[in-house]
Order: structure tokens, then sequence, then C-alpha cells
């Protein structure tokens, strides 16, 4: 099979400190009396894992355990501090959907602004637009200001033009959970109609049930380190399900 | 080159920010648009009731001479306090999806062109009712525009990755604006200074720029080629060292917003 992503013993620092919001003045204060300090804070450490062609990997782990900060890193938008991330193809990222919508903006403008985000052109987008629509229930709020929706409604908009996608590396962060039971269910197929379409994704995800259910990989991530990494879900799941009860 | 090949492949996105920015920035509103055209003539007017007719300063075609400068002041002073926004503003984006963070200090800056097009046209009007002639010299002005342009995108680089790293940038730029604006001889001539001190306005670039205005438009001669060779010397230095700093920090903003 094509291998799509190769990462290789990665290590991602975070900074930490009070260094945030002290402003130049502070700044300065605190150089000319040595007491400025940034501390990095390893979020992900030594963590390695690839990925083919039509594989789908669950990644585990409680809060904390630098699932997120790893995604972030294979899409590009962290560097690792170490290690390396080898990428063949296309990343789309679906990470905290329902945010860095504009609120001034329309229905119809955050959607094509939203699309150039996620790297659409201006023809997709004027081609897919009504199916977007549609598929978020929003047909009669196209000219409402954003701010005027409610938040399960921002979020149906936000999935429909992020399903919209066809990359070779597909990213999802909890997004399988997206609006009430009836567009849950609808987005979900959707969700899976995607994965079937031949994408190599990665899936992080709280639920045990829906990992089984469609990983054919997984990563087990505690406090950046990684515990488990495989091709026995069923087993990895179970030691995972035993470690939380131990707590 | 792959700035331009980088930019062709986001223009989608570009083009879909400014028109956000647009309408952030006016809400919608035709008085939105038409203030911006009021503000700088408002200043203009309080800058004449003061020094033209209270003060009674004796320059020629005092009217002019004010509005050059406050031609330039404005858009530098817009888009610099506007474009030093760009980063923070969109951290909600950036930090989920990977763009270039250029983009948004760019598209911030063509909402501060048209406003600075629109002043412009005006400026024009005025010259025409002030009876200066318009020559063919007219046409060197571009040279301190294009220059001016880079010169501002240059500085809303430094300026907005600053403020992410230091919040209370806001205030000093404020306090540093002030200062250049009193530095910029928008309402005095420096004439009367002696050489020395004339020399130590040149480096403040707005001030440079507005006297190729004045010298075009109230004088009509072309400045000489050590003047263009410094206005190109402070926005190819403002620009690359802007460009420096998003280069270099590109991965480090993430840590601070």
């Amino acid at each position: 099979m094509q291998k799509v992503l190769e990462v290789r013993d990665v290590t991602i620092g975070y900074k930490t400190g009070d260094f945030r919001d002290i402003g130049l003045k502070e700044w300065v204060v605190r150089r000319l009396k040595g007491n400025y300090q940034v501390n990095v804070f390893n979020a992900v450490h030594g963590v390695s894992f690839e990925l083919s062609k039509g594989e789908m990997l669950g990644i585990i782990g409680g809060n904390g355990a630098g699932k997120s900060t790893l995604l972030k890193a294979v899409s590009g938008i962290m560097v690792p501090t170490s290690g390396e991330i080898v990428r063949t193809g296309s990343v789309a990222a679906l990470l905290e959907l329902a945010s860095g919508f504009d609120p001034d903006l329309t229905v119809r403008e955050n959607a094509y602004l939203r699309g150039a985000m996620l790297g659409y052109t201006r023809a997709f987008m004027d081609a897919k637009y009504q199916e977007i629509l549609q598929f978020a229930e929003l047909e009669e709020f196209e000219e409402r200001p954003f701010k005027q929706l409610s938040t399960g409604m921002q979020s149906r908009l936000a999935f429909s033009i992020a399903s919209q996608v066809d990359p070779d590396i597909l990213i999802l962060d909890e997004v399988l959970s997206v609006g009430d039971g009836a567009f849950q269910e609808k987005s979900g197929r959707k969700m899976r109609e995607i994965i079937g379409g031949g994408a190599a994704t990665i899936l992080v995800s709280h639920s045990l049930d829906q990992v089984r259910q469609l990983c054919t990989k997984i990563l087990w991530l505690n406090k950046g380190e990684q515990m488990e990494y495989g091709t026995n879900v069923e087993e990895i799941c179970s030691l995972y399900e035993r470690f939380q009860k131990r707590g | 080159m792959t700035l331009f090949h980088e930019l062709r492949k986001h223009k989608f996105l570009f083009d879909e920010l400014v028109k956000r920015d647009f309408v952030r920035k006016y809400k919608r509103t035709v008085l939105g648009m038409g203030w911006s055209i009021c503000a700088p003539m408002l200043n203009l007017l309080v800058l004449w009731i003061v020094f033209g007719y209270l003060l009674k300063v004796n320059i020629p075609h005092f009217v002019i001479f004010l509005f050059s400068g406050q031609l330039v002041y404005s858009y530098f002073s817009e888009a610099s306090s506007m474009g030093m926004m760009a980063l923070l503003n969109n951290a909600p984006i950036f930090t989920k999806v990977n763009v270039p963070k250029y983009l948004f200090l760019l598209s911030q800056n063509v909402s501060s062109l048209i406003n600075f097009g629109l002043t412009l046209f005006l400026y024009l009007v005025f010259i025409l009712l002030d009876g200066l002639p318009i020559t063919w010299k007219f046409i060197c002005l571009l040279y301190p525009i294009a220059c001016l342009l880079m010169f501002n995108v240059g500085i809303g680089l430094v300026l907005s990755a600053l403020l992410v790293f230091f919040r209370d940038m806001q205030y000093l730029w404020g306090i540093a604006s002030q200062i250049i604006m009193w530095g910029s001889a928008i309402f005095y001539s420096v004439d009367s200074f002696g050489p020395t001190v004339q020399k130590v306005f040149m480096l403040n670039p707005v001030f440079v720029f507005i006297e190729y205005f004045r010298n075009i438009v109230i004088q009509g001669n072309v400045p000489g080629i050590e003047i263009h060779l410094l206005l190109l010397l402070y926005s190819t230095t403002a620009l690359a060292f802007g460009a420096w700093v998003y280069k270099r920090y590109n991965t480090e903003f993430l840590y601070y917003v």
C-alpha cells in the first residue's frame, strides 16, 4: 500500500511560562532583572507512526495527552522540535470546527471564506454552495449575519463545508458528533462516505466504540508519551479501558 | 517566483479576506465609507483653522501644503495601526488552518489603500481649486506612492508581529505615531531651521514622503536622485525586515495568542 504519512520520533515542545500578555515594558524590566523565563514543555514526546492509503488511525488518550498538538504538527500548523514528519499528498484538518467564523458576515460570505481557508477554489465553491447549504439545512438563513444563528446551526454549516474535502490525508478531531440526533446520523453517514473514498484518515475520539468500529490502526498517547501503537485495535482498546479504570 | 506562485494559489482566500475586512470596517453602511473621507477632511479643516486662520502661518498654498502632509500621514497612520491588528485578530484562523499569515496583513492593507486612493482624489480636486498647475511631473508621484505602499506593508508586518509578543505595543505605537506626526512637519515648514536640523528631519521617512509630494505639487520640481534613493532605502528596509520577522517567527506566533 502507498504510504502517505510518516511520523518519526516526533517531539513537540510547547512554550509555557508567564511570558504571555506581559508587554514590552514588563519584558524589558524582567530581562534586566534576569528573571525572564520561558519553559518548554513537551506536549508530545518521541511519537512514531505511519499511515497508508485507505487506512484509518484512531488516536486515543485522556485530556492533555498531546493529541491535538500532534494533529497540529501533522497538518503543518506547528513544527516539531525534533523528529520528522513526511507527508506525501494534501492534508485537510478539521479541527474545532465551529470557531473562526466571523459574526458580522452572512452565512453565504462565511461559507465562502471558510471554503477559501480550506483551500477550495472559487469555482468549486460556486458549484457546491447549494449542496452545502442544503446539507446544513440553512437555506432560509442564507443572508443572515452569522451571529444570529444558533451554535448548532453554526457547527452544521462548518461540517457541511468541511465535508466537501477530498484530501489524501484527512484529520478529524471529534467532529463526528455535530448537531442534534437527526443531523448526527446524517453527518456520520457523510463521514463514512469520505473515509470510504480512499483517504488515509486520522481520527481523534473519546468514544472507544467509534474507534473499534472504524479504525484499522490505533495509537494511544498518555501525557505526550506513546503507550501503544499497532493494528491490534481491540487489544489496545481493552488495555486503555483497564488503564482508565485504574485511574 | 515562489511568492507570486503562492499568491496566485491563495487568491481566492485573499479576495474573501479583503471582502471580510471591508464588511468589518464599514459594517455595510454607506456612511461608513463616507466617514473615512470626512475624517481627513475635518482634520484638515481643524488644522487650517488653527494654523492658517488663527495663527496666520505664512506659507504659500497653505491648504495644499497641509493636505500633502495629511494625505501621507493619515495613510501611514491608518495602515500601521490597522495592520497592527492583522495577526491577533486572525488568530482563530491561523491556529487551525495552515495558511500564509502575511495574507491577513496584505488584505488589511487593501482597505487602507482604498481610503488613500479616495483621499488622493480629493487632494487632486483641491489642487485644481487652488489653481496650481497639474503637469506631467505629477506622474512622478507614482514613485513615492509605490514606496509608501511598500513601507506601510513593511511597518505593518513588523508591528503585527510585535503585537503578538507584546500586547502593550498598541499604546506604545500610539505614542510613537504621535511623535512621528509632530516630526513630519505637517503644519509647519522646516525652511527656517538650520541645515543640520533639516538633515535630522530626513531621518523620518514620513517627512521625506510628504516633502516629495510638496516638491512636485507646490514647487513644481522633481526631487533629486538622492531623495529617490532614500525613499527606496526606507521602503525596502521596512519590507525586508517585516518579511524576515514573519519568516523567523512563523511558527512561534502560535504560542503567544
